[in-house]
């Protein structure tokens, strides 16, 4: 059992947004669902830079350097897509009008808080940016992550040991292992990856995770097994 | 008939002083105006207030702001990959006042449209909520997010008229057109100046009203 590849999570989160959401992807790692989009899919990409309907990158040579993305580098903009300033760009994300959200995390608790901002290491100065905004405003907010810290150790926690982001935000969480849904009352599993049992899970998590039904099995590739 | 456009960057930063609060536009390169940068250094000034999302991270942005150490305190959102300003954050030597970039963009609105502050949800239980008033409005609790004013702005813009009408391209128009709103002095570097009547009324962004400054930078 091989935890899944940064594109295979990736492709897993795509198949699973609704096919005419507006979605906003946060920065790092979400980027790249942009790239697994299912070819049927009509999501409308937004960027809180005040882009909505944002395109596949631009080929090498086109690049116009207005037109970018949350993490600066060079997008297009797809037909029927609009700009419009920051300020409108933050009443849609705090506003409720996008569908989901999809972020990075250091650490998701088990009522839903979000950790994701910085670890306390003031070596860097910090930066918050959009990401707060998003969390507390989009309809649903998905989390996709490492299921472990690069030393083993739980991301989905009792408590957040690093500064909140968001208090009781995250409803569903995938990691390179699993699809858990945050309900509030807890964590239940909703998919696991082939070859990998729901106790092996619960010892790389160190809040407690329920099953309720049938789980779904996902294949190495994202998908799920028929 | 009012016009707006003088010569240069450096007739654009006339009159500015040291201590004051500057806006300066900007998401990344989209809407920075570098002419001004350049020229807002070589007037020598210093113990600068800046509001801005980010605090420069290449060799013409706010990195020369940084490194010329010219600035007291940066008001931002993201201050990451910024090598001049993380030096004086280490050394102590300049102020950094963190915001969620929409609670910045919205306390210059507020700024901008005469508004005492505003009531946000965003940073709730965490450590952006410290030291700041909680308000509980219809069983949801927010925080009172208080307005930015400065004494001058600085945006880049696409297009300009002579009344100082400004439209903006694509991306570039970021946090630019609200900073507009919001300054004793707006300047506006822009890519062309065209004659009264070019521009169609329905795609100006920022109307004459908000803009004291307009020149033509070199791209």
């Amino acid at each position: 059992m091989k935890p899944l590849s940064r594109d295979a999570l990736a492709r897993m989160v795509a198949l699973h947004l609704p096919t005419e959401g507006f979605v906003n992807l946060g920065i790092g790692a979400p980027t790249y669902v942009a790239d697994h989009l299912p070819a049927h899919s009509a999501v409308m990409l937004h960027s809180e830079n005040g882009v909505l309907n944002v395109g596949p990158t631009p080929q090498q040579g086109q690049e116009d350097w207005d037109l970018i993305n949350a993490g600066k580098m060079p997008i297009t903009l797809k037909q029927g897509g609009s700009y419009f300033d920051s300020s409108l760009s933050f009443a849609m994300m705090r506003g409720g009008h996008l569908d989901v959200a999809v972020l990075g995390a250091f650490q998701v608790s088990k009522d839903g808080d979000l950790a994701n901002w910085t670890t306390g290491d003031n070596s860097s100065p910090p930066g918050i940016g959009g990401a707060i905004d998003l969390a507390v405003g989009a309809k649903s907010i998905w989390v996709m992550m490492d299921h472990t810290t690069k030393e083993g150790r739980p991301r989905i926690v009792e408590r957040c040991t690093y500064p909140l982001t968001a208090q009781k935000v995250v409803t569903r969480i995938f990691t390179n292992l699993a699809i858990i849904d945050v309900i509030g009352s807890g964590l239940i599993v909703r998919a696991l990856l082939e070859g990998l049992t729901v106790e092996v899970l619960q010892k790389l998590t160190e809040a407690p995770l329920i099953v309720l039904d049938a789980l779904r099995t996902i294949r190495q590739d994202g998908s799920f097994a028929a | 008939m009012r016009n707006v456009v003088v010569k240069d960057a450096d007739a654009a930063v006339e009159g500015i002083k040291d201590g004051q609060t500057i806006m300066v536009g900007g998401f990344g390169g989209a809407g920075l105006p570098t002419g001004i940068i350049k020229a807002v250094l070589d007037k020598g000034v210093r113990d600068l207030v800046v509001i801005s999302n980010n605090a420069g991270s290449s060799s013409d942005d706010l990195s020369l702001w940084f490194g010329a150490k010219i600035v007291r305190k940066i008001i931002c959102s993201y201050p990451r990959n910024a090598q001049q300003f993380a030096e004086q954050y280490r050394a102590g030597s300049v102020e950094l006042e963190l915001v969620p970039q929409g609670t910045l963009v919205e306390r210059i609105r507020a700024g901008g449209a005469g508004l005492g502050g505003f009531l946000s949800p965003v940073g709730v239980g965490t450590v952006f909520a410290e030291g700041k008033e909680k308000i509980t409005v219809q069983g949801r609790e927010f925080i009172l997010e208080l307005p930015l004013r400065a004494d001058f702005t600085f945006v880049k813009g696409w297009l300009a008229d002579s009344l100082g009408n400004v439209t903006y391209n694509k991306t570039a128009r970021n946090h630019c057109a609200v900073m507009a709103t919001a300054a004793e002095t707006v300047a506006v570097e822009v890519d062309r100046i065209v004659e009264v009547g070019e521009l169609d009324p329905e795609t100006i962004v920022t109307p004459c009203i908000f803009v004291n400054r307009v020149f033509m930078g070199r791209r």
